[in-house]
């Protein structure tokens, strides 16, 4: 079966979703098993379209739940095929126990995850909730600022996933709607050089070798156990980032965009920084532009891989930092926010004397505007000024009623 | 199987059937495949069944039923003829005695420490009223 090529535009208007879509496109996904929800659903559709007509050889599974996408994904990787798929909140959720298979037995699934909130009250509009829930799952995960992003994560995420001596499963993530749904100029690649890039699907111990058959998926228990976990995280620990930096630079080398673990902007004398993920990040480093006009050192990072977590990498950004903000889209309920937490590990033990606060803010796709970043910089500024942190740990910004504060 | 540290098996918790490459499996009797140490088929995992089934030849018509439904393909069978039952592998679910179509049936249910010679001597008669 032939597959037709598509002419593309050196830019096109594209939404993250179907950015997405077209990388999937262009790496010839082999199956994609799917079961649609908001606000992911597009890029599937995409992917089903471009079959339908014949833009891709593959083949499109619909299955009954997510569990059964990702069941199915999980089964087309062990035989042998370049895999993915797409989903958000309640989808992933429902997800989450095939995530731990996938990644256990060290299978190359990339899941667009687009970011949504997780019920309840139901929700369809982006927050990270969905993304933090996975965050020990065992997947890489990248996370896109805009459509560019998630388009070419798309291919970087294929290529650090099948590499044989990576072999896990890869999670890109973007914004429910405000990445997913905004149309933006992106940058394209041709079909050739994308799928040059990404590199015919070589497999590894796959179900389709009748030559060496092999038995995915199976039982270990306190003898065996611990040192197939130990092994993952081992792999995850030292091998995924390496193998990440390279990518990215291969990447650069193509098409001129280059992608760091950790990105910075304005950090190179920052006094105050807000680290945050996801389209935050934009909006952020608009303001800290705004805030160096009115003679605050303002700088953003974005954390571009979240899992395996940048920790040297975000230690080395942050240790001339007099205050930090760290930005969680999230409810920790009950607890501090998953990167208040993770950079609080990074920098404890190094000596670094950066006060850090956390905020949660935007969950259920409420907006963070430029106002409320201005007046998170001017409390960062009376931080560093003060010497100390001048407010509660932990902060709620934009929602009604009375102010919430802790720890 | 030796307990080998985290850094010395292959990825993925997965198992290879075979040690290295095999060719026309499928014309290769079991006991004449080179299984690997971490397939099954050279492990007892029927330590935990009670009841078993015997196979009495005298009444077997070799339609193999039995062979067909045994979820644990448990049931040897050589050249289309039931020689016996795989004991390693054998649950003792009873399914081969629920599909077997003879009157009286060519393989019943016992206790695991029913014997073998004795079961079969006082085999049961033909069911006249079934039949």
């Amino acid at each position: 079966m032939a597959f037709d090529k598509m002419e593309l535009k050196d830019i096109e208007v594209w939404d993250g979703n179907f950015a997405a879509a077209q990388a999937m496109r262009q790496s010839q996904v082999d199956v994609v098993a799917a079961y649609p929800i908001t606000p992911s659903t597009p890029i599937v559709e995409g992917y089903a379209k471009f079959l339908a007509d014949g833009y891709i050889e593959g083949e499109f599974v619909m299955v009954e739940s997510e569990h059964a996408a990702m069941s199915a994904c999980i089964g087309a990787a062990a035989a042998g095929g370049r895999v993915a798929t797409a989903t958000s909140s309640q989808g992933l959720a429902l997800m989450s126990e095939t995530l731990y298979q996938a990644s256990g037995m060290r299978l190359p699934i990339v899941l667009n995850l687009v970011n949504r909130a997780l019920a309840s009250p139901l929700n369809v509009n982006g927050d990270h909730s969905d993304m933090y829930m996975i965050r020990d799952s065992g997947w890489i995960q990248f996370d896109a600022f805009c459509s560019q992003e998630a388009y070419d994560l798309n291919f970087i995420a294929f290529k650090v996933s099948e590499d044989h001596d990576i072999r896990l499963p890869a999670i890109v993530n973007q914004d429910g709607f405000m990445t997913s749904h905004t149309a933006q100029g992106v940058k394209t690649l041709s079909d050739d050089a994308a799928y040059g890039f990404v590199g015919e699907y070589k497999p590894m111990n796959d179900m389709l070798d009748f030559e060496h058959p092999v038995t995915h998926g199976v039982q270990t228990e306190e003898d065996w156990h611990f040192e197939h976990k130990a092994r993952q995280h081992n792999d995850l620990m030292t091998k995924v980032m390496p193998k990440i930096q390279s990518v990215f630079k291969d990447f650069e080398k193509l098409t001129g965009r280059k992608y760091n673990p950790v990105e910075k902007y304005n950090m190179d004398d920052a006094d105050v920084c807000v680290v945050c993920l996801g389209t935050s990040v934009e909006t952020a480093r608009e303001v800290a532009s705004d805030m160096r006009a009115k003679g605050i050192k303002a700088g953003v990072i974005g954390l571009r891989v979240i899992r395996p977590f940048p920790f040297f990498e975000i230690a080395e950004a942050l240790k001339n930092v007099k205050a930090i903000a760290a930005l969680d889209r999230s409810s920790p309920n009950g607890a501090a926010g998953m990167l208040f937490n993770e950079i609080a590990g990074a920098l404890f033990n190094t000596d670094t004397k950066a006060l850090l606060s956390g905020y949660i803010y935007g969950l259920g796709g409420r907006d963070l505007t430029k106002a409320h970043l201005v007046a998170l910089f001017n409390e960062l500024q009376a931080n560093a000024d003060a010497g100390k942190v001048t407010t509660k740990l932990q902060q709620f910004i934009g929602v009604r009623g009375p102010k919430l504060a802790f720890l | 199987m030796a307990k080998k540290g985290w850094d010395e098996f292959e990825i993925g918790a997965m198992l290879r059937t075979f040690d290295g490459k095999i060719d026309n499996i499928a014309a290769t009797q079991q006991e004449d495949r080179a299984y690997s140490q971490s397939s099954s088929y050279t492990a007892s995992v029927a330590d935990w069944r009670l009841i078993k089934p015997v196979f009495n030849k005298d009444y077997c018509i070799d339609c193999q039923f039995c062979w067909i439904y045994c979820p644990d393909v448990s049931i040897i069978s050589r050249d289309k003829k039931l020689i016996g039952v795989d004991m390693d592998h054998c649950k003792g679910c009873g399914i081969c005695v629920e599909v077997c179509p003879t009157n009286p049936k060519s393989l019943l249910m016992f206790s695991e420490q029913a014997d073998e010679e004795s079961v079969i001597a006082n085999w049961p008669k033909k069911d006249e009223e079934e039949a």
